[in-house]
């Protein structure tokens, strides 16, 4: 035990950084590979995340064979975390992380470092703002994010509004299209920039066309009236340029904007400790192995790259962690330390491809998100000669592919290219 | 005279794009073999609930309703099955009224028979008393 600023500084193997989806996964791994000291620091007052408020059904489908709602969800990952005693911070804040894996923890009356082995990084991602997307107009109170309205209906049971518009048809907004219907707002209409919808094809039809709400694509709000309380919004058409076309401006009267407008991986920390980020993904680069560009660091989960599944993300972390596990087993070592790392590449119609290099040494799933909506391509991981070919029906940027590429194809050669064919 | 629908299946994230040749009289056609006309699903599921959604189209709903005396101010609630679409809005009106006590448990039966759909309104959250 040393000293920092007078306060003590604790010794870990582990620390996980948030208690979501991904960290539990991760810790839960951690624990089960065999690393007992491991600590999950959760800045809320419960575990579980994101999903105590998606209270609709669909989580699960792959991780457990059924359709869950999120609480469900989390309660099981939750049980699991609980009967394998993993230590865990609740109501605390990590303030700081440094590149040699300090981390600086404030809970009520109290401040720690703690000194760790591995970190692994499992923040999560907060909603893009109105602010982030420059609407112009007043300031008028209704104007929400869609999950902060999720949060308010399903949590604290506050009903935020009653006749409501939607910017941005990402499933959150589409999901809440539907929550505010049946809990009697009416939903006048969504509104994409995008020439494509941005949520699932399921959701579209559960939670829009059931109910006869209208999308309207390649439109946007240009325009936010009201004094005190929203009073509406103008919306226009916009052109290819994805500009608005002012002939076509239109006023639609309601009390109450939700943006369903994108999902900003939380990565203040990372950034902090010096680790390289992926521009595109908003997240960390990162290896087969899930580590960043600092040793030890580890990130999983939507604060690595936004996720459609949770079911994803759980597995995902789950391999995050028994590398840490690993890593700390091996003397805080990387397992294929020394290796030369492939790097991937996003070829033609692939956004990015995660993770962004290969050490060769072994199978790994390759998750990846296209750049536009394609119907009948072929998705091409190729290395030299060896290529690995996966026919798509559907590919849609709003769901992310994952291809298993086989230690074969990812060893030798010094660049990966992923690509639409 | 048949007509081709596209359905978009809800039973999971996949949301294949599924398409039924209807007869005049609205209903799936029939080959020979007895094999119905239903084609781009990627599983079984998917075949029964395009039959399902042109006959009498069913969905899960969720909601959250209030809790006295727990560590949580809400608990969400589910249908256990699918009730028809059509009912949706009565169930939910049923579910609007209702209020839980502490302490809630995950699969507690919340409303009974809810609109007369033979269903379930479950809790889906643990919810302690408050301490």
């Amino acid at each position: 035990m040393s000293e920092k600023k007078g306060i003590q500084t604790v010794q870990r193997d582990v620390v996980v950084i948030g208690g979501g989806p991904a960290g539990l996964a991760a810790a839960i791994a951690v624990k089960e590979a065999g690393v007992d000291d491991v600590l999950l620091v959760e800045r809320d007052r419960v575990l579980g995340g994101i999903l105590n408020q998606c209270i609709h059904d669909g989580f699960g489908l792959h991780r457990f064979k059924e359709a869950l709602s999120g609480p469900e969800y989390a309660a099981r990952y939750i049980q699991s975390f609980r009967e394998k005693k993993i230590d865990v911070m609740e109501n605390a804040i990590v303030l700081s992380l440094t590149g040699d894996r300090v981390v600086e923890v404030s809970t009520r009356g109290k401040l720690q470092y703690i000194q760790a082995k591995a970190v692994i990084l499992a923040m999560g991602c907060r909603e893009r703002t109105r602010g982030a997307i420059s609407i112009p107009g007043s300031r008028p109170s209704g104007v929400y994010t869609a999950g902060a309205a999720q949060n308010l209906m399903n949590l604290e049971n506050i009903m935020v509004g009653k006749r409501v518009a939607i910017l941005g048809s990402g499933d959150i907004g589409l999901i809440m299209a539907r929550r505010m219907t049946l809990e009697g707002a009416k939903v006048e209409s969504v509104f994409e920039l995008l020439p494509y919808s941005s949520g699932l094809p399921r959701n579209i039809q559960q939670c829009l066309n059931d109910y006869d709400i209208p999308l309207f694509l390649s439109t946007t709000v240009t325009d936010i009236v009201g004094k005190g309380r929203l009073e509406g919004v103008k919306v226009a058409q916009v052109g290819e340029d994805r500009a608005p076309i002012a002939s076509t401006e239109r006023f639609v009267p309601c009390d109450t904007l939700l943006l369903s407008v994108g999902l900003i991986p939380e990565n203040e920390l990372t950034r902090e400790a010096g680790v390289e980020m992926d521009p595109i993904t908003g997240g960390a680069v990162v290896d087969d192995t899930f580590m960043t560009s600092v040793p030890g660091i580890f990130s999983c989960g939507n604060v690595l790259h936004v996720h459609d599944l949770v079911d994803w993300v759980s597995m995902e972390s789950e391999q995050a962690g028994q590398h840490a596990a690993a890593y700390v087993k091996a003397g805080a070592k990387p397992a294929a330390a020394g290796a030369a790392k492939v790097s991937i590449k996003p070829g033609d119609g692939i956004r990015y491809t995660l993770p962004q290099s290969v050490s060769g040494g072994q199978d790994f799933i390759l998750s990846m998100r296209v750049t536009a909506p394609w119907r009948d391509r072929t998705v091409v991981v190729r290395n030299g000669e060896k290529s690995i070919r996966k026919k798509m029906v559907r590919l849609h940027p709003a769901e992310m592919i994952r291809v298993k590429v086989g230690k074969e194809v990812a060893s030798g050669g010094n660049a990966m290219e992923v690509s639409v064919e | 005279m048949s007509t081709t629908k596209e359905l978009t299946c809800v039973v999971c994230p996949n949301g294949c794009t599924i398409a039924v040749e209807l007869g005049a009289d609205g209903k799936i056609l029939v080959d020979a073999e007895g094999k119905p006309a239903i084609k781009g699903s990627v599983c079984k599921r998917g075949d029964e609930w395009a039959k399902q959604e042109v006959e009498n189209p069913m969905r899960t709903i969720a909601s959250s309703v209030p809790v006295s005396g727990g560590d949580s101010l809400m608990a969400s609630v589910r249908t256990n099955r699918p009730i028809p679409l059509g009912k949706v809005m009565a169930v939910m009106a049923e579910v609007r009224g209702r209020t839980v006590t502490a302490p809630v448990a995950i699969g507690d039966v919340i409303i009974a028979n809810p609109a007369g759909t033979d269903t379930d309104i479950i809790a889906t959250r643990n919810v302690a008393k408050a301490s």
